[in-house]
């Protein structure tokens, strides 16, 4: 690695990119010929109907689902089948999911402190301070010694979010993060996002919440079918979509809301 | 029936109980593998362990026990009896709790898995950690019936000669002349055993209802 610095330049502030990416299931084509290049510090909004491939364009990104074609590189790591290279960029890129999958069987503490001490050999006491500090920063430190089932939804996101965050991850990626909260709920997860945001992470969220995206996105980018329809701005995306399928799409998420 | 013959029932008990405890812990770590082989996807790995359960599910517990037995026998491996039945105890046991924990594996949402590999958890630590404190629970009032189904078929390894409580119930019966009163008590010790394994495992499954409802 150290020896092509030019190489590593020339690929500019590149954290992910992804070159001419395709994903089949079976005979279904998932994903089609994804270009998609995220820099440091970047925060992306991936929207699209549901099926267009957007959950699962960034579940390539952490070897969740397995491509077939083209090239995924996080950091600089090749993501390809090759099991350390793998295991190296989940220890970069932390995951919150729709469902939050906490597990259910551990106190939150224990949550947030099991894949450092497993994954990063933290001893028990740092991934403790580590826990406490990032529960403090989501605001939900008060809950650490109970179980995830005695939490609201907002609350669990918010502990998953935490327990990400805990492997000091240098990109961030939202699955619809706020599709399953009631929606008293949506505000405080939200707000915990764009926080982070505003503190510099770099981060891919699949979301509907348009509102999120014209706050904190750098590019907003619209699927469908598989492919990548359209990128650009919030406020060129919003207010002068170009495709006719991105302005029949925000037409009707824009009319829910 | 003397306290003499009423020991000597209570040594037959003494060894249903070691049987028993032999069989589950034996069949238990060896169910665990089976499980973890079946749930590996690995094809190869996950075909022959689909195929070893097929066979222990579908012959009789007692022609396994012959087959241990007597077969090894043939081939010159004469083993003595308490060895010849814990090794079949072990076999069968592991067959049906590899299948029962497979299930209880594959139970546990499949977000569980995702998330733990979403944090770089590797394998290990994903089922010591994150799957099994959770399959476990699952699986813990199908566990507890096959116990109680293990304890009852202890009583198979009479026939090839090893004196558990069943046995000696008979040795006893054929001494003082009384099935009723002998066999009764035997049924007696056998219930005492598994009733209340039974009902625990009755409560655990109507506190699991409970909870994840």
């Amino acid at each position: 690695m150290t020896s092509q610095p030019s190489h590593a330049q020339a690929a500019g502030d590149a954290m992910i990119s992804m070159a001419g990416v395709e994903k089949w299931y079976g005979d279904f084509k998932a994903l089609t010929d994804i270009d998609l290049s995220v820099r440091t510090g970047e925060r992306i909004v991936l929207c699209g109907p549901s099926g267009s491939g957007k959950s699962t364009l960034i579940r390539c990104i952490n070897h969740l689902e397995a491509y077939q074609k083209g090239e995924i590189r996080v950091g600089g790591t090749l993501l390809g089948d090759d099991a350390r290279a793998i295991d190296a960029i989940r220890r970069e890129v932390g995951m919150v999911f729709q469902h939050f999958n906490l597990f259910p069987h551990m106190t939150v503490l224990q949550n947030c402190m099991l894949a450092p001490m497993r994954s990063l050999r933290a001893s028990k006491a740092e991934a403790e301070a580590t826990a406490r500090r990032l529960l403090a920063r989501v605001k939900i430190l008060e809950q650490a010694e109970k179980y995830p089932a005695q939490l609201s939804g907002g609350q669990q996101q918010r502990v998953a979010i935490a327990r990400a965050l805990c492997m000091q991850p240098k990109v961030m990626l939202f699955d619809e993060p706020t599709s399953a909260l009631d929606p008293e709920m949506v505000k405080e997860v939200l707000d915990t996002m764009i926080a982070l945001a505003e503190e510099g992470m770099t981060m891919i969220c699949v979301t509907h919440e348009m509102g999120f995206a014209r706050q904190v996105a750098d590019r907003v980018i619209f699927m469908a079918s598989g492919a990548i329809v359209e990128e650009a701005p919030p406020a060129e995306f919003f207010t002068a979509p170009r495709h006719e399928r991105t302005r029949k799409f925000l037409g009707e998420i824009l009319r829910k809301h | 029936m003397g306290s003499d013959e009423f020991l000597f029932l209570l040594t037959g008990l003494k060894w249903t109980v070691a049987l028993s405890v032999v069989g589950f812990v034996g069949g238990g770590v060896a169910g665990l593998a089976v499980a973890l082989a079946r749930t590996s996807e690995l094809p190869l790995l996950e075909r022959v362990t689909a195929g070893y359960i097929a066979l222990f599910q579908g012959t009789p517990l007692l022609m396994q026990l012959f087959v241990v037995y007597y077969g090894l026998a043939l081939i010159g491996l004469k083993l003595d009896a308490w060895v010849a039945v814990s090794i079949g105890f072990t076999l069968h046991a592991s067959a049906y709790l590899g299948e029962i924990w497979r299930g209880s594996i594959e139970a546990v949402p499949k977000g569980q898995t995702e998330a733990a590999k979403a944090l770089s958890l590797g394998y290990v630590s994903r089922m010591k950690d994150v799957i099994l404190p959770q399959a476990i629970r699952i699986s813990l009032p199908a566990t507890i019936g096959f116990l109680v189904q293990l304890i009852k078929g202890t009583s198979l390894a009479a026939i090839v000669g090893f004196t558990e409580l069943t046995r000696a119930g008979n040795i006893i019966s054929n001494q003082i002349f009384a099935p009723l009163l002998v066999f009764g008590i035997v049924g007696v010790l056998y219930f005492i055993m598994c009733w209340p394994l039974s009902l625990y495992g009755a409560r655990l499954e109507r506190q699991f209802a409970t909870t994840t409802r």
